[in-house]
């Protein structure tokens, strides 16, 4: 069930040298990564590792010290015109969903359409109804978060970014705040995106799905990128002591 | 105790009785739409990134919780001529309740807005939608909510408060009974009518809050 599509050869994301210290804690260890568009990447490691950090870097939700990142060729900087358009083409899911509690699941969807991409209502809640259809919680759609279930929630929040249509999603131990019974009904959802040819980079510990459908998976731990190896080859044959120790620690 | 009731005075005076209930609900409602201006605005200010404009904020609101309310009116309606603005007795008790209310109301705005996850604003945020749209569609709302049940005691406060207007003659319930009772000597019979009029004032903003509330702010929770 590995997901046909190849991914192209041209980048989507590069990150060069980037570097972040939280005061004189060194969260970033020069990082260097290329996302290929199509591509799918998972990133694990232990926590505190650096792994959200560096997808939070992504969007610019936290700031480096130093480095570049450039995503679909616009330089990250400081400039907010930059951050802006950077954001509308990175969709991004948290673990926590962050479903916003006072509006309906519509209204949730169409938000950020309507304010950002200047869409008109009509045209944002047809885009959000099929979008909520696609990851199956459409007949929620005039409901508020609270009166969904946890894998529900994230449903929609996985809708609810690929109603800006961005052509990257981010995904930050989106099964990880979910009751184990809910887990699947989330990975199954971004199964189907990856196999649509999403580029992706998910930040999980559910190594099932890094095998199913990871080009590459990246290992990092104390702020820096240890290891990257398709998933084959990470699973059977990992080079470093940490990956082994890691994977020993989570596998059963 | 053979004091015999004499409520005849509080029954001729009825009409300026009412007439300073409605003086009192004037200076009431307008000292809130003022004190929550101030507070909204003073917030923005206090969490702006220009420091002058936050140690100006923290000045102010350290100046008005820090001294008396009497104090503040006084301040305006007799100082303030001094320096050249000169304002009736009723626009200075406005005033001097939205300024003394908006000081209050940052501090309880600002723990509201706290109190609304990270998380909320990062979302925002990573949908594309700029600062100040994320306060307006995400943070709003569910703050007010939160602030509520403090935000209203702090205008019944307020609400109570207009009674220290009287101090500088400005037209409300405790002047016009302050004005019966040197006239009558009927102490208790005003100052029970003023009393009672005071917890129906109350009564009626509470009831006002609670339909905001239910009207505007309300959302499943889990």
């Amino acid at each position: 069930m590995r997901a046909p599509e190849p991914a192209s050869a041209e980048p989507i994301i590069v990150m060069e040298h980037v570097e972040k210290w939280y005061g004189t804690f060194k969260a970033l260890y020069d990082i260097n990564l290329a996302v290929l568009k199509g591509e799918r990447i998972v990133l694990c490691g232990p926590s505190g590792s650096g792994k959200s950090t560096l997808i939070r870097c992504i969007n610019h939700l936290e700031t480096y010290e130093k480095g570049e990142i450039r995503v679909d060729g616009v330089l990250l900087g400081n400039r907010t015109v930059a951050i802006d358009a950077v954001r509308r083409e990175v969709g991004m899911v948290f673990q926590q969903f962050n479903l916003f509690p006072h509006m309906t699941i519509l209204q949730n969807c169409t938000l950020a359409p309507m304010r950002s991409l200047g869409l008109k209502k009509a045209a944002a809640e047809d885009r959000a109804r099929r979008l909520l259809d696609r990851v199956k919680v459409l007949e929620q759609a005039e409901k508020y978060p609270a009166q969904l279930s946890g894998g529900q929630q994230q449903r929609v929040a996985i809708a609810r970014a690929l109603c800006m249509q961005p052509k990257v999603m981010l995904f930050d131990e989106p099964t990880s705040a979910l009751d184990p019974e809910m887990v699947k009904e989330v990975l199954d959802t971004m199964i189907g995106l990856a196999e649509d040819g999403m580029t992706m980079i998910c930040v999980t510990h559910e190594m099932g799905f890094a095998r199913q459908v990871a080009d590459r998976v990246i290992f990092m731990a104390g702020g820096a990128i240890v290891e990257e190896a398709p998933p084959q080859e990470f699973f059977t044959a990992p080079s470093h002591e940490r990956t082994k120790k890691f994977l020993g620690e989570i596998l059963p | 105790m053979d004091y015999k009731l004499d409520f005849s005075p509080v029954i001729a005076g009825m009409p300026s009785l009412l007439l300073g209930c409605l003086g009192t609900l004037t200076l009431a409602i307008c000292g809130m739409a003022l004190g929550m201006l101030i507070g909204v605005g003073g917030v923005f200010l206090r969490d702006s990134s220009f420091k002058p404009f936050r140690w100006l904020v923290i000045g102010f609101v350290e100046i008005i919780r820090n001294t008396p309310f009497l104090v503040q009116i006084f301040f305006i309606y007799f100082a303030l001529p001094f320096a050249g603005i000169r304002l009736n007795p009723t626009p200075t008790a406005i005033v001097a309740l939205g300024v003394n209310g908006g000081a209050y109301a940052i501090e309880i705005i600002r723990g509201g807005i706290n109190s609304i996850a990270r998380g909320q604003t990062e979302a925002g945020l990573a949908l594309g939608l700029h600062k100040a749209e994320v306060f307006r569609f995400i943070i709003l709302k569910p703050a007010l909510r939160a602030i509520f049940p403090s935000l209203t005691s702090q205008f019944i406060l307020l609400t109570l408060s207009t009674s220290i207007a009287s101090a500088i003659s400005a037209y409300e319930l405790t002047s016009v009974s302050q004005r019966i009772e040197s006239e009558s000597f009927r102490s208790f019979e005003v100052y029970f009518t003023d009393t009672f009029f005071y917890l129906i004032i109350s009564w009626m903003i509470m009831r006002l809050f609670a339909l905001i509330s239910a009207r505007l702010l309300s959302y499943p929770v889990k």
